[in-house]
């Protein structure tokens, strides 16, 4: 190959580089290792995580606990889903670019808006990428956020805003539930739009039809987040006004994975077509007639358009997706609706249970589908260590991003957490809040600094 | 591949048919409504396809071989890095302390995952040669975004305010955008004859208002699969004026364990683990994009980032979220970032270890300049001329000029032939610099008995053009779909299946 190319060596083709700036010397990394060998260190990391299938997780907070079905898994590793790149030919392309048509019909169907791409990176940067678009297409800067939305979608949103130059106002919750009339005080004829989530970060099931009267009054776009198991029951955004709603994909196929890998997913009124982020397949015809998919719209995108693109996103989540369109034909109309039901009731008795343990009360009333918030009269560290050592993670803490609901528990329920798990939730709960009230008094005498208990780890 | 009429999973469903089978609800059974008010209810459930497992196994094992992929064929795409994606790296991806671990599980009890993060940040930082690493971004185009609003807040940190973003003409098209989604504006550098920066308009831009120059993006080796002789000189250009340099990592599997982008004068690099670290493709993502960075930036990077902390009570090392960064851009996403991406890189990372990285470089290099040359050597060097006449790194640019003016065959013609002989073709039309652009990037993981069919093909395509040019003009004929109406689906766009 060297005598082809005109060389002595590989070290020749590298003299391009000016020698001051060559390494001169091996990579500081270990020395390759064996498959073997690679399986054992990653097994051994692995096996210091408290993972869900050792631990019974009830925490949810944007990614569920799901289970996936073997379907997924056993579609998502064909070489074929797995290792293409992005369809940019389509003739070889056909088997993924449909799959991204029939997720695009399938997140219509749910959001109840016409128009998806074939997914974005997650839920919390999809928001950002929905205040982008309302930028261009109102021409305004300012965003109305509930505080109902995901906090990590409000701090990302945030962080986007600085570069894009946008104003957000946050609106407080009342009741569990987005205070309408201090939305409706917020917009203006300066907002591009009015961002809610529903269920909201706490469970709560917002009245998005009601809230989202503010944005059409004033010409705002309104942008509902939304959980995507849900929308088997709950009555879809686009039904409610909604011009955008997205949201976290991972509770559709996806394995929790730490946080990711998962996908957005990006729906909108037929108005946004041209502005809408990301990749999208559409129906055509080959030379011949032949039924067959393309990327459309593409002059949309930063290949084509560069500094002129709606959105800077290339490559996104696409076999993510495939996993969401496969466990949606599994579960099928009447599965997806019946998993809905199941998590609504298994939910209601959950909230029931451990309303009734002492010490623990309801943070809010408002109808909840699959999540809920409760306040603990301990402190909420030392209570989620007792209940680890019996196994069970039991929620996530809102103390850290909702001071104002500091000592409160959020609690979310998959169609995996069953009556019995439940029951052995509350009763952890009732000793540990019982043995955190003792503590909470010996602190309060004391004044002993947080994290003394560091070095209990279950 | 398959030539049957595209149904889709839709188009095969039949009321009252199904898969799933849910567990019983255990609990009381009460109506929906009596839960939640039948204002917010939906009326009747979405339209998803009512379809048996057999059913669905089979369409979706249908599709699959309507589609072309690594695992059957070379993949020579510019730009991509369309390696091997070993095997291995999805079985500890797939480990249930990976994959069914909680993203806000307590940090306490996730000290492995935290800990891959912390060897995965370390081992990154010395591959690039800079000190800090963020994993957060999602892909390639997210880092860049990460890493204008770095230098964002490093000049407002200073107190200035900067406006301008340099690019090279060549420059991938996520540049350009994430300078406009990051507020700034973009001008363009031009190239030089040797395919590099052309150094006096870069003076010249930079001189046109040196204090409204934010930073300047680059790819080295370039898109052209070239090397900046003259990035020492460019890094002092920036630096003097009070910019950042940024490095986009799309074409680091050229040059790992040789050069450094740190050591080169950049400020913050991101890389795309989906290509020089083996994470499939997946057919459009999942990726990521960490994004390495100097001392002068750490102090901006995104929160949380993973840290070891010192041991406490005799207890650790302990591995911990670091939230408590007052001077951070914030988050960029939910959570932690694609960590499965993370495990797969790690496991590869591993599995080569220093002396293989660089062997892969190494590799990659020989395999792109072997295939220019075999290329030259035939009717390529006539109609298909590289660009810009010199070794080149990972991967190299042609020019189907020639081609076009001579036989009047497109560089797309080629392209579709190209698919009629089992190939994948090379990233066309970009760079935009060069006319009728063919990008080739083979890779380190193909045989030189690949390279030289793709060769063969090649000049199997031209010696049929010279005769018949039509029938590269119609192609290709033996996929599942012939060329496709693109425009329409573009001004009628049909993006979702109807239902009456």
């Amino acid at each position: 190959m060297l005598a082809a190319i005109g060389v002595d060596s590989v070290d020749e083709l590298f003299e391009q580089i000016p020698g001051p700036l060559r390494l001169g010397r091996p990579l500081e990394l270990p020395a390759g290792m064996s498959e073997a060998e690679v399986y054992e260190r990653l097994a051994a990391l692995a096996a210091r995580n408290a993972d869900a299938e050792g631990q019974v997780c009830f925490v949810g907070a944007g990614m569920y606990d799901h289970y996936v079905p073997a379907i997924v898994d056993a579609i998502a590793s064909r070489s074929e889903f797995l290792t293409p790149y992005t369809p940019y030919q389509p003739e070889i392309s056909q088997g993924g670019l449909q799959v991204m048509f029939e997720f695009q019909t399938a997140m219509s169907e749910l959001t109840g808006l016409p128009v998806s791409n074939a997914g974005l990176y997650e839920g919390p940067s999809s928001v950002a990428s929905a205040g982008y678009l309302a930028m261009g297409a109102t021409k305004r800067r300012k965003f109305v956020v509930s505080r109902g939305v995901h906090p990590h979608s409000r701090e990302t949103l945030a962080t986007y805003s600085v570069g894009y130059g946008a104003e957000v106002v946050e609106v407080g919750l009342a009741g569990g539930v987005t205070d309408a009339a201090a939305l409706a005080a917020a917009v203006d004829g300066e907002t591009a739009a009015v961002i809610l989530q529903s269920p909201n970060f706490l469970g709560a099931v917002e009245d998005v039809e009601a809230l989202g009267a503010a944005a059409k009054e004033h010409g705002a776009l309104l942008v509902v987040a939304c959980d995507p198991m849900t929308l088997g029951i709950l009555k879809p955004p686009g039904e409610c006004g909604a011009d955008i709603a997205l949201g976290e994909g991972q509770p559709l196929g996806n394995r929790l994975d730490f946080g990711g890998p998962s996908f957005g997913f990006f729906c909108a009124t037929a108005a946004q077509i041209r502005r809408m982020p990301g990749r999208i397949a559409g129906e055509t015809e080959d030379v011949d007639g032949r039924r067959g998919f393309v990327l459309a719209l593409q002059t949309r995108e930063q290949h084509i358009r560069r500094e002129k693109a709606t959105n800077n996103i290339c490559t996104a989540q696409a076999l993510n997706a495939l996993g969401a369109m496969v466990h949606l034909a599994w579960l099928g109309r009447e599965g997806f609706r019946e998993l809905g039901e199941l998590l609504v009731r298994r939910t209601a008795y959950a909230r029931e249970r451990l309303a009734a343990v002492e010490g623990v009360e309801l943070l809010h009333d408002a109808p909840v589908v699959r999540e809920f918030a409760v306040r603990l009269d301990a402190p909420v560290d030392r209570v989620l260590d007792r209940v680890a050592e019996r196994g069970i993670a039991a929620g996530y803490a809102l103390g850290r991003e909702y001071p104002e609901y500091e000592g409160a528990l959020l609690v979310a329920i998959t169609e995996r957490r069953t009556r019995e798990q439940i029951d052995a939730l509350a009763e952890a709960l009732e000793a540990a809040v019982a043995a955190g009230r003792g503590a909470k008094l010996a602190d309060s005498a004391s004044k002993a600094p947080r994290g003394a208990t560091e070095g209990a780890v279950a | 591949m398959q030539r049957e009429r595209a149904t889709t999973i839709y188009e095969k469903s039949k009321a009252g048919r199904r898969a799933a089978v849910l567990p019983e609800a255990g609990v009381p059974e009460a109506p929906i409504e009596e839960l939640i008010p039948a204002n917010l209810l939906r009326a009747a459930p979405p339209n998803l396809p009512e379809v048996a497992e057999p059913e669905i196994v089979r369409h979706y094992n249908r599709l699959s071989r309507r589609n072309f992929d690594l695992d059957s064929g070379f993949y020579p795409l510019g730009s991509c890095t369309m390696k091997h994606n070993p095997r291995l790296n999805e079985r500890v991806a797939a480990l249930p302390g990976h994959a069914r671990l909680h993203p806000a599980q307590d940090p306490r009890r996730a000290q492995g995952a935290l800990e891959l993060m912390y060897l995965l940040q370390a081992s990154l930082a010395e591959i690039c040669g800079l000190p800090r690493v963020s994993l957060q971004p999602s892909a390639g185009s997210h880092g860049e975004l990460a890493g204008l609003l770095l230098t964002h807040a490093y000049h407002a940190d200073r107190g200035e305010v900067r406006t301008k973003v340099l690019a090279p003409d060549t420059s991938h098209g996520t540049n350009p955008a994430s300078v406009t989604m990051a507020g700034y504006e973009v001008v363009k550098v031009a190239t030089n004859q040797r395919g590099g920066v052309d150094m006096d308009d870069l003076r010249a831009r930079i001189e046109e208002d040196p204090d409204q120059i934010a930073c300047l993006m680059l790819t080295n080796p370039n898109t052209l699969g070239l090397f900046d002789e003259n990035i020492e000189e460019i890094a002092a250009l920036i630096h003097a004026a009070g910019g950042t340099l940024y490095y986009d990592g799309a074409n680091l599997n050229a040059i790992m364990g040789r050069t450094r982008p740190g050591d080169m004068g950049f400020d913050i690099v991101h890389l795309n683990l989906h290509k020089s670290f083996s994470q499939p493709h997946g057919g459009g993502g999942p990726g990521a994009g960490p994004i390495a960075v100097s001392e002068r930036i750490e102090p901006f990077l995104p929160r949380p980032q993973v840290i070891r902390r010192a041991a406490i009570n005799g207890h650790g090392p302990r591995f911990d979220l670091d939230f408590d960064r007052p001077k951070s851009i914030g988050r960029l996403r939910g959570f932690q970032g694609n960590f499965g991406v993370f495990v797969r890189s790690y496991a590869y990372i591993l599995s080569l270890g220093a002396d293989g990285l660089a062997e892969a470089s190494e590799t990659a290099v020989l395999n792109a300049n072997y295939l220019k040359a075999r290329l030259a050597a035939g009717r390529a060097g006539e109609r298909l001329p590289i660009a810009f006449d010199r070794h080149c790194m990972h991967e190299f640019v042609l020019s189907g000029r020639p081609l076009k003016n001579d036989l009047g065959l497109a560089t797309l013609d080629l392209a579709k032939r190209l698919l009629d002989f089992g190939f994948h073709p090379p990233t066309v039309y970009f760079p935009l610099l060069v006319e009728e652009a063919l990008m080739v990037e083979p890779t380190e993981t193909e045989t030189k008995e690949s390279l030289d069919a793709f060769a063969a093909a090649i000049e199997e395509i031209l010696t049929e053009a010279e005769t018949d040019p039509e029938i590269a003009k119609h192609a290709p004929y033996s996929t599942p779909v012939r060329r496709l109406d693109e425009v329409r689906a573009t001004r009628k766009p049909v993006v979702r299946q109807p239902f009456d």
